[in-house]
């Protein structure tokens, strides 16, 4: 027994490290049908996208070993070390790094390039794990508050723990310019919700969301009076007590104030922002050559997969370049046309068996770092998910960010393996510490 | 750890938050991949491209496997828009020996629809092959151009320009019409090629290839598998004999008018020869058929575009007594001894119709005289015979018995533009006379064949081949054999009937025919060793001029071709077209001419430039 603790893939989950390996695997096959062409047919051929993706894919394999065989303790004792690093770099690289394509989150490296902000997800993660599995720290106090100041102190946790996440996704966004590497932050209010986050918080977010969407396709006269007729409704269902009325007149004011602050926040969007809001919701005349042709020829290649699909590298949408980014972005429209409705279901089904796997394994972790931190890598990973589907079958605005192990990119595949092996070798390490 | 145990329960929100997600995006998937098709299409719109591959054109050959039409190659330059980076204009110019103006103007219809930026067009039909040389080498330099073959047709022999016809763009309502059709397109548009437009055409092929968001190629899809062949025309086989044809149009130099010869037991047509003509390979290419076309139409004089052979109506003239003749047999009204008056001019209406000094004859000899007296006589006892008290049911009866022969009526041989010639009706002359202005002396005149009946040149060919045959015919056709198996329609060897069956009536009538050219009005048209019977007659011709007419066949025993000859105002039938028909006639039973001397005046006679080297007889 003694002996195998230290053997490198002693107490490792399994499940997870195949699920994952499926992920690559098939990624790497699709992106080779999506960049296939007939003159380049040598898979080893790094002028070609495969071709690199397997060197990521082998630096990679020698990543999550380098994680393993590291003592667990090492993540948690460097947390805010990783944290405080990569934030300056993110704070350096538009000042360092090279434009790339308009890009200003790229450290440029010959043919190769690196992304900082995509490692910023694990750090994050690392750094919010540390704060909260903190034993003095509980997010959201519960006792009662009477008082503004106790507010502010029994919240001061909260506020703390959501500017660990906001600081990147802020840096990000407004240094970078990089809105889907930074939106991804919000991810880990899940986390925050699973340590005690009210769930108020959550379904305020939801409403806003649906009130902002719905303010966009409805009239907002039509709208507030909908909302107020629903708010003297309630009051069949809830007794009309003072303290009552206030409540719901401050959620009815509050969602008012949306409703009529969304026309202002629209307008103060940038130019391919509202674009892509209106594709989404089908606003406004879209011209299927212009703004809206990467949803159309996205939904084109997917929606003419069928069940079974075309076959492998017989896809006619993806191979000749009618849908844009196929190989990052967009990698979904390959599975859905060469795989149909069959692949497509089950590389969903995969990514979500691999998030619903890592929470079975965040929750039977001793030590809250492990399992905050758990929770972390599902969220970012459920969050890639579903944007970066959903926007390829139209149920998302377009918002740049990678399926995750399954698009090109070294950047987006090396942060998702140390963000998930890191897990995996805390998750190996759990039989081994008390709490 | 009670805090967490109590928070622990969020993980089923959680997750099955996620679970819900994933199962609105599967069925999302469900709905666009299985149910909603219009993907499919979209898909099949961007990356796929028909292509349609030309079916080559069926070749025709003569009766004796001589090639009449065939293909040449022609190349088009095609352009695709938007893939035309820094081309030199000038030097596109130069070489098509277009303006930029043009140029642009070009360029702009192969962008807009039906045209687009992404898919090839024409931008300049059939080069010359000079153009094809020049373009081909600095091809490299024009980026977004290319040239396509196609084939066009190619006449080795530039004979039978009307009988062939030509092949042209199919026109915007056909194309709308039939959906085998595109614009641009090729389509028979006159003759046999427009008569066999589907036998010849074959069957257009498509290809489906792949493209890339570029509309560059990338490869047929699924390797081919629902590609069709084109399928390549049929080759016609014809029964016009290329020799005779060309013979026949040497002959016909210099004059207006036409010779139809045909093969009276099979109703082939040996040749079909209308003059003035024109070189059927000046009909060939987009830009040169264009211009040649409107220089062929601007000529009024000579109106080579008309084929007399199946569209110039003639009065019949004399030819017109042998239907006179088989017609009175049957109905009892005439022997071969019935002797009539003729006091140069029919007697009974004052000598009209005039006649020429002849002693009064028999049948035999009334058709070697070509008394007009007598078949007077003939033309009212038919009409006026006791069968019908009422005379009109009498001309209705003569008409329709005219009509069995052909005259009138539609024959429907394969030559497109048939026209059926006229043989008026009670109606029109009740409209012109009145309904009792008129009686059967009035129309006296139609028994010699004048007045208001007229016949195209091919029905007169028919009519002899009727009597050749004594009393039927096949329905005169110019193609024989469709494609290799040779088919041919079973209309074209069905039997049509004339009015007159009888065989002695025919032998007597034949009789007469032999005289013509023995020693009647033809017998400077005898052939040696030949039996040719004929018949000459003289068309009316109230703008000038009298039409001369020969018909005969040959030999008298087991004919071998019944011909007709029209030639325009060289007056008299005796004069030009019975020596024109004798060679015919000659050069097809023998192979050979052996009257070199009225062979040689025959070609050398221009009428339409007034070089007559005969001086002309009256009779």
């Amino acid at each position: 027994m003694r002996r195998d603790e230290h053997k490198l893939f002693y107490g490792v989950d399994r499940i997870t490290i195949l699920i994952y390996a499926l992920l690559v695997i098939m990624g790497w096959l699709n992106i080779y049908a999506a960049v296939y062409n007939e003159a380049h047919q040598s898979i080893f051929d790094t002028s070609q996208k495969y071709g690199k993706q397997l060197i990521w894919i082998g630096g990679a394999i020698a990543l999550a070993t380098f994680i393993l065989i590291i003592d667990a303790n090492f993540y948690t004792v460097f947390a805010y070390f990783f944290y405080g690093f990569l934030l300056l770099a993110c704070i350096a690289v538009p000042f360092l790094g090279r434009e790339v394509k308009g890009s200003r989150s790229w450290f440029r490296f010959g043919d190769f390039g690196i992304q900082p902000a995509e490692f910023m997800k694990f750090a994050t993660n690392l750094a919010l794990a540390k704060f909260l599995s903190n034993e003095n720290i509980e997010v959201e106090n519960s006792s009662r508050r009477t008082r503004l100041s106790d507010l502010i102190k029994n919240y001061k946790n909260t506020i703390f723990a959501v500017a660990i996440l906001g600081l990147p996704l802020v840096i990000i966004k407004l240094l970078q310019d990089e809105t889907g590497l930074a939106i991804v932050f919000m991810a880990f209010i899940i986390t925050l919700y699973r340590e005690g986050l009210s769930i108020n918080f959550l379904l305020f977010g939801l409403l806003s969301a649906l009130l902002f969407v719905l303010s966009l396709v409805m009239d907002s006269k039509t709208l507030i009076i909908s909302l107020s007729v629903i708010s003297l409704l309630s009051f069949v269902f809830v007794r009309r007590t003072r303290k009552n009325v206030i409540i719901v007149s401050i959620i009815l004011a509050a969602a008012s104030g949306v409703v009529l602050g969304t026309n202002y926040v629209y307008e103060h969007l940038e130019p391919h922002q509202k674009t892509r809001i209106d594709v989404l919701l089908g606003r406004g005349t879209v011209d299927l050559k212009k703004e809206g042709y990467n949803v159309n020829q996205a939904k084109i290649a997917i929606g003419s997969g069928g069940f079974f699909g075309k076959g492998y590298l017989q896809g006619t949408q993806t191979k000749y370049d009618f849908v844009p980014e196929q190989d990052t972005d967009f990698i979904f429209c390959t599975v859905g046309e060469e795989w149909g409705f069959l692949g497509s279901s089950i590389v969903i089904l995969l990514e979500l068996t691999l998030i619903l796997r890592v929470i079975f394994m965040a929750e039977r972790q001793r030590s809250d770092f492990s399992r905050i931190y758990g929770y972390g890598v599902a969220s970012v990973l459920f969050f890639h998910l579903a944007v970066n589907v959903g926007m390829t079958i139209g149920l998302m605005p377009v918002i740049g960010i990678p399926l995750p192990f399954f698009s090109y990119g070294g950047s987006s595949l090396w942060s998702f393996t140390i963000l998930l092996f890191i897990f995996i070798k805390l998750d190996a390490n759990r039989l081994l510490i008390l709490k | 750890m009670s805090k967490n145990a109590q928070l622990a329960d969020r993980k089923f929100i959680i997750g099955g938050f996620f679970i819900l997600v994933a199962l609105i995006y599967i069925f999302r998937l469900f709905y666009i991949q299985l149910v909603d098709d219009q993907y499919l299409k979209d898909a099949r719109n961007n990356a796929f491209r028909h292509r349609t591959e030309y079916p080559v054109r069926g070749y025709i050959f003569d009766r004796k496997g001589k090639l009449l039409v065939m293909n040449a190659q022609s190349y088009d330059l095609w352009v695709t828009p938007n893939q035309v980076k820094d081309c030199d204009t000038i030097a596109m110019c130069e070489i098509l020996e277009i303006d930029k103006k043009e140029f642009l103007k070009r360029m702009k219809k192969a962008r807009q629809a039906p045209n687009s930026p992404r898919k090839e067009s024409i931008f300049e039909k059939q080069l010359s092959p000079a153009v094809y040389a020049a373009l081909q080498e600095k091809l490299y330099r024009f980026k977004g151009f290319d040239v396509q073959s196609r084939t066009v047709r190619k006449y080795p022999r530039p004979i039978a320009a009307h009988l062939l016809g030509y092949v042209g763009e199919v026109s915007k309502e056909k194309a709308a019409k039939d959906p085998y059709y595109r614009e641009g397109d090729y389509i028979g548009v006159s003759g046999i090629e427009k008569s066999y437009e589907e036998a010849l055409r074959g069957v257009k092929g498509v290809q489906i290839v792949m493209v890339d968001v570029n509309n560059k190629t990338k490869g047929r899809y699924m390797n081919g598998m629902y590609d069709t062949l084109a399928v390549p025309g049929k080759a016609l086989f014809s029964s016009i004999d290329a020799e005779m044809q060309e013979y026949g149009e040497k002959l016909m130099h210099g004059k207006k008018g036409s010779i139809v010869a045909i093969e009276p037991s099979t109703g082939e047509i040996l040749c079909l020869v209308s003059n003035p003509s024109y070189d059927p390979n000046l009909l060939v290419g987009g830009k040169l058929r264009a211009k040649n076309y409107a220089m062929l139409q601007m000529d009024t004089l000579n109106v080579p575009l008309f084929n007399r052979a199946t569209q110039a109506m003639y009065p019949p003239g004399s030819i017109f007594k042998l239907i006179d003749a088989l017609i009175g047999q049957k109905d009892g009204v005439l022997k071969t001894s019935t002797v009539y008056p003729c006091h140069s001019g029919y007697p009974p209406m004052g000598g009209k119709p005039k006649c020429h000094a002849h002693p009064a004859c028999d049948l035999t000899h009334s058709i070697q005289q070509s008394c007009n007296s007598y078949y007077s006589y003939v033309f009212r006892s038919i009409v006026d015979q006791p069968a019908f008290p009422k005379f009109k049911d009498g001309y209705q009866h003569w008409r329709d018995a005219v009509m069995s022969f052909g005259p009138g009526t539609k024959l429907g041989y394969d030559i497109p533009y048939e026209k059926p010639g006229n043989v008026p009706s009670v109606k029109y002359y009740d409209k012109v006379f009145g309904t009792n202005g008129w009686r059967s002396n009035t129309i006296v005149s139609l028994g010699i064949g004048q007045a208001e009946l007229t016949i195209v040149p091919i029905q007169m060919a028919n009519v002899v081949s009727i009597i050749a045959n004594h009393g039927y015919y096949y329905v005169p056709h110019v193609i024989k054999g469709v494609g290799t198996e040779k088919k041919l329609d079973t209309m074209y060897t069905r039997k049509h009937y004339a009015y007159v069956t009888d065989h002695q009536i025919y032998e007597n009538v034949i009789d007469g025919m032999q005289l013509v050219v023995e020693s009647g009005t033809a017998r400077t048209s005898k052939i040696p060793d030949i039996v040719m019977c004929g018949k000459t007659g003289t068309a009316q011709n109230p703008h000038g001029k009298d039409h001369a007419v020969f018909v005969a066949f040959a030999p008298r025993e087991n004919p071998k071709i019944a011909i007709a000859c029209v030639v325009e105002n060289s007056g008299f039938g005796g004069t030009y077209a019975a020596p024109i028909v004798s060679l015919m006639v000659e050069k097809y039973l023998k192979g050979k001419i052996t009257r070199p001397d009225i062979e040689k005046r025959m070609m050398e006679v221009d009428i339409i430039n007034n070089k007559n080297l005969i001086p002309t007889k009256h009779h």
